[in-house]
């Protein structure tokens, strides 16, 4: 195997939810759309541990996981609380930042 | 089918070092296509909860790739935690916010356009520089990795930051609480 | 003496610091000091609302045990400096080229150790005791915790939680039923906790940590009340005239650490104080490099200890509560300058060449702004302001005093000022507490018929700050004129130089103190009341803290009676000095000035001058203009700056403080702030216009030589494009601005991978 499959996969993927990042309006979508990407990113991490065949890019892909899982807990907070103030989670209104 | 890659990769299959290669390949290219699938169904389908479901689909096909990679314990992790975890997350947080949405206007479509200009550059940039710089790298690992290794490297060289992280999920938990209460 | 070690390592020698780590368990323990306060805050923070006085008794109870920790420290330090015979540390040193330069050069007298002996003056030494502890190592320097226990350090100690256990308990009445009562105790522990740290501090990062903890403190406590504008902007203003510097101290640490770095073998640097000072009092180190650090650690000394041209914060710092401007903005932090002076004596007294000089930079910045802060006290009207600028007043004393080589002379200060500021900034605190009002012209008056207590602590404060014998103030007053030295015609000797400019301003300084504490005590307690209700006085726990520092404040001065006061047996004789000077490797041989009777008498003259001309004002001629007019006056209604020009002029220029505050945020300021909104409007306006103008303009030209005759409306047209391009590009990119997430983070993504890609093709 080559190690540039793994390498243009999460790349692909990356594209991918920096797309749905990008254009999705709703709220949950845009958090998912960024597990998307750091999951493409663990891909690349893990490729290059076993490339190197070193162990440090894998414990690097755990603590990613764990971030993950810390970073979705306060997103859904926080879209909780958006849609609490304002009975929806459309990013695109949420312009009070406007110049 | 998991203990199948297990054998490939530790070489205690009969099959001779190119017949595992193909097959790996083989795999590779199902699960890569799959994924890619799942991941463009998920950020375009209209409805959230199959968008969740085709996120697992992702996800189960990044654990197959650690595996293909030799990284089990991070494959089951994978599984685990995002699989077993954060999209039943997503799935309350989806249950909780039922919102409404309008139809995607003319602006909204024109953010599209742009929006996959822009991934076909971010694609053109990155697999660009990975075929310049590891043109035909070859993956040989010898053995996956054990879980063991893992856990010595973990509370050994990154004993620091392993201690850091858990601060940091105590810290979102604390606040994610703080933030989704409801005001007194 | 250099003694030299084995023949192998022939370039090695070693130096002794002056250190020692044996001693009495309180010496070498003296990190429990900061910690009992710092635990105290964490405490307050953390439980404080649930107890039941808000965590002030918290705050006070650990006060309380620091202060007997220090009592005791202070006792075995006595001991130990008299009996104490134990190893010193050295330091081994290279002995490259600047060591033979130390031996045989112009500093040739301090390249001399271990002789404490035969300097008669300096008498037996005094080995400070060292306790530290490696914090990190990184890149092979290592960097270390420790407590530095000596004669300054021990005198700071008792000053510190003396000051702060008496504001502690005052506050409890002061700011009860604040709605921030405990935050604003949790900030007193946390305050005391840092000065103490910086007092005991082993090394100089250990000193600008806890030099920037002492700040952080003064602003939120400057800006406790931060509703209120004018509050939030005082904290904002101390917090960024000290940033301004703290570079400087940061800049000096740096270099000194690599600096001592060059004589340490195997070494990049040592950030120890003792080894820094022994290596620069003995001329090891380069006098250009030292002088360059003096500097910049000088520029630190001027924004925290106030000292002109950085001293506009302080008066504003008068926003914070009353107990924290006496424990804050008199007692403690602002000294912690001076004491930074006294601290890295060795660097500074090299770096300036105090010894044998007649003028320098840190003597001119202390004589000048107790001056200037002398005549800036006459015009204000809220007393806490004039105290404010009794303040930058005494603390240019202080390190006039130090520039001057008078080093005990300016500890001496610092701990009798200590005591007589906080008992009058205490007072004032309790005059407001009862009038609501800082205003002395508007809202007080005849206050000692209703405040006896309050009025008799003041008026011991006042004449002490104005030093008249027997007060504090007037010994450590006298010890700072004697230590000019300036003064051979009146039959004194020279102490380490003639600063003879500086005895006159110090004594002018004395005249004006002591008519502007006269004008402050007058139109406080003296005339009618002019304020509105019913003032009455403080409670007790206002009034004992008052009559505690105002003993303080009358006997604090006998602890250095002068050498050759003939009242007194030998052996209480300059027992402050004694104790706290240190003798030893690491600090600079300093000469003493002998005291005279002459000198003290002119200046008590000069006291008492100043004194009876405000008299003269105040209570004979204002007090019958009042009885006169019928009403309670401040000033006279045809004074002198209603009669003379130049007196109103002058009037004019202290009320606006001599116009520092305009130089800063009106011209430097905007100096610096408007050409970068004005760069950036520009860059919209004009340079994206312009270019395009330009182009235009260029094209006109262009136009009109070759196709003058041909089409003018082509030109036109071109050019009217190209400010409709440039107009619409505006357009387009205000839209940039939607407000929308998602868009930045298409902005953020698109920018980020043409960057890489960028960096690709080049790379």
């Amino acid at each position: 195997m080559l190690l540039n499959q793994f390498l243009i996969l999460s790349a692909v993927l990356f594209s991918i939810g920096v797309y749905g990042v990008v254009t999705r309006r709703n709220g949950v979508m845009v958090l998912m759309s960024i597990e998307l990407i750091l999951n493409s990113v663990n891909i690349n991490l893990v490729a290059f541990a076993a490339f190197r065949e070193a162990i440090p890019g894998e414990v690097f892909a755990l603590f990613v996981i764990a971030v993950a899982a810390a970073e979705v807990g306060v997103g859904l907070a926080m879209v909780l609380l958006l849609y609490r103030n304002r009975r929806n989670i459309d990013l695109a209104r949420i312009d009070s930042m406007k110049g | 089918m998991v203990g199948f890659f297990f054998s490939q990769v530790q070489g205690l299959d009969p099959l001779t070092s190119d017949e595992v290669l193909v097959a790996q390949n083989v795999f590779f290219g199902l699960i890569a296509l799959v994924m890619i699938l799942a991941a463009l169904k998920m950020v375009t389908t209209e409805n959230i909860v199959h968008a969740a479901l085709y996120l697992v689909i992702v996800l189960a096909g990044a654990a197959g790739m650690f595996i293909l990679l030799g990284a089990e314990f991070v494959a089951v992790t994978q599984i685990l935690v995002y699989i077993g975890a954060i999209i039943v997350l997503f799935l309350f947080g989806i249950m909780l916010t039922k919102g409404s949405f309008g139809t995607e206007e003319g602006e909204q479509r024109e953010r599209n356009r742009m929006a996959i200009l822009l991934g076909v550059l971010i694609v053109a940039v990155t697999s660009g520089s990975f075929i310049d710089s590891f043109r035909d790298a070859e993956l040989n690992r010898q053995a996956p990795s054990t879980t063991a290794d893992i856990g010595d490297t973990i509370f050994g060289q990154f004993i620091i930051p392993f201690e850091a992280i858990s601060v940091l999920l105590l810290a979102a938990l604390i606040g994610s609480v703080v933030v989704a209460r409801r005001d007194q | 003496m250099i003694e030299l070690l084995a023949a192998t390592t022939s370039s090695l020698t070693s130096i002794p610091l002056g250190i020692t780590q044996e001693g009495n368990w309180f010496l070498q323990n003296a990190w429990l000091i900061p910690l009992i306060p710092a635990l105290s805050f964490v405490g307050i923070l953390f439980f404080g609302k649930r107890l039941p006085r808000g965590g002030s008794e918290l705050g006070i109870a650990a006060l309380l045990a620091v202060f007997l920790l220090s009592i005791c420290t202070g006792f075995a330090w006595m001991d130990h400096r008299d009996n104490f015979h134990g190893e010193e540390i050295s330091q081994t040193i290279i002995n490259g080229e600047h060591g033979e330069h130390g031996e045989h050069g112009e500093h040739g007298e301090h390249g001399e150790h271990g002789e404490h002996g035969e300097h008669g003056e300096h008498g037996e030494p005094s080995l400070a005791v060292v306790n530290t502890a490696t914090w990190f190592v990184t890149g092979g320097v290592e960097f270390s915790v420790g407590t530095l226990v000596d004669g300054p350090a021990v005198m700071m100690l008792f000053v510190v939680t003396l000051v702060s256990l008496l504001v502690h308990i005052y506050s409890t009445d002061y700011v009860a039923g604040d709605r921030r009562f405990t935050h604003f105790f949790a900030f007193l522990s946390l305050f005391s906790a840092s000065m103490l740290l910086l007092v005991i501090s082993e090394n100089t990062l250990q000193l600008l940590v806890s030099w920037e903890l002492v700040g952080l403190c003064s602003f939120a406590l400057i800006g406790h009340w931060w509703e209120e504008k004018d509050n939030s902007n005082a904290a904002l203003k101390a917090f960024l005239t000290n940033r301004v510097g703290d570079m400087g101290l940061l800049i000096g640490v740096t270099i000194l650490f690599f600096a001592s770095g060059e004589m340490i073998p195997d070494s990049f640097g040592s950030f120890s104080i003792a080894t820094t000072n022994t290596l620069a009092s003995s001329g090891l180190l380069s006098h250009s490099t030292l002088l360059i650090a003096a500097c910049c650690l000088m520029a630190a000394v001027m924004s925290k200890s106030g000292q002109f041209f950085l001293h506009t914060w302080l008066p504003d710092a008068m926003a914070g509560p009353t107990p924290v401007s006496a424990l804050i903005h008199a007692a403690t932090m602002v000294v912690a300058g001076v004491f930074m002076i006294a601290r890295l004596y060795g660097v500074f007294f090299e770096g300036f060449s105090i010894g044998g000089s007649s003028i320098n930079l840190m003597a001119l910045v202390g004589g000048f702004t107790t001056l200037v802060g002398a005549c800036l006290a006459f015009v204000q009207r809220d007393i806490k302001k004039v105290l404010a600028y009794s303040t930058i007043s005494q603390l240019g004393y202080m390190v006039m005093a130090l520039g001057v080589g008078a080093w005990t002379a300016a500890m001496f200060h610092l701990f009798t000022h200590a005591f007589f500021k906080a008992c009058l900034f205490l007072g004032s605190g309790s005059v407001a507490h009862s009038v609501h009002s800082f205003d002395m012209k508007s809202d007080m008056g005849g206050l000692r018929k209703v405040m006896p207590q309050t009025y008799r602590t003041f008026i011991i404060g006042s004449i002490a700050l104005a030093g008249l014998p027997p007060f504090a103030g007037f010994w450590s007053k006298d010890e700072i004129l004697v230590g000019t030295g300036g003064w051979g015609i009146m039959g004194g000797t020279n102490g380490n130089g003639s600063y003879t400019f500086m005895l006159v301003m110090g004594m002018i300084t004395a005249a004006l103190t002591a008519a502007y504490m006269t004008r402050c005590v007058y139109l406080t307690f003296f005339g009618e009341f002019r304020g509105h209700g019913n003032p009455h006085e403080s409670g007790p726990r206002i009034t004992i803290p008052l009559w505690i520092l105002a003993v303080l404040a009358v006997f604090a001065g006998f602890l250095n009676l002068p050498k050759g006061f003939q009242l007194v047996p030998e052996s209480l004789q300059e027992r402050f000095g004694h104790y706290v000077e240190p003798v030893a490797g690491y600090f600079p041989k300093i000469s003493h000035a002998t005291p005279s009777w002459s000198l003290a008498i002119i200046s008590t003259i000069i006291v008492v001058a100043g004194i009876s001309l405000a008299w003269n004002y105040y209570f004979v001629k204002v007090e019958k203009a009042s009885k006169e007019s019928g009403q309670s006056l401040t000033e006279l209604p045809d004074g002198l700056t209603t009669r003379l020009t130049i007196a109103r002029m002058g009037h004019t220029l202290l009320v606006n403080k001599y116009y520092l505050d305009h130089l800063y945020t009106g011209i430097i300021t905007r100096a610096v702030k408007e050409p970068i909104a004005e760069l950036t409007y520009r860059s919209n306006q004009e340079i994206l216009d312009r270019t395009v103008d330009t182009v235009g303009r260029t094209a006109v030209r262009v136009g009109q030589l070759n196709y003058h005759k041909i089409d003018q409306k082509i030109v036109d047209g071109f050019v009217n494009a190209s400010g409709r391009i440039s107009s619409d590009s505006g357009e387009e990119l205000r839209k940039i601005q939607s407000g929308k997430v998602q868009s930045y983070a298409a902005i953020l993504f698109a920018a980020a991978t043409i960057l890489a890609g960028l960096l690709i093709v080049i790379v």
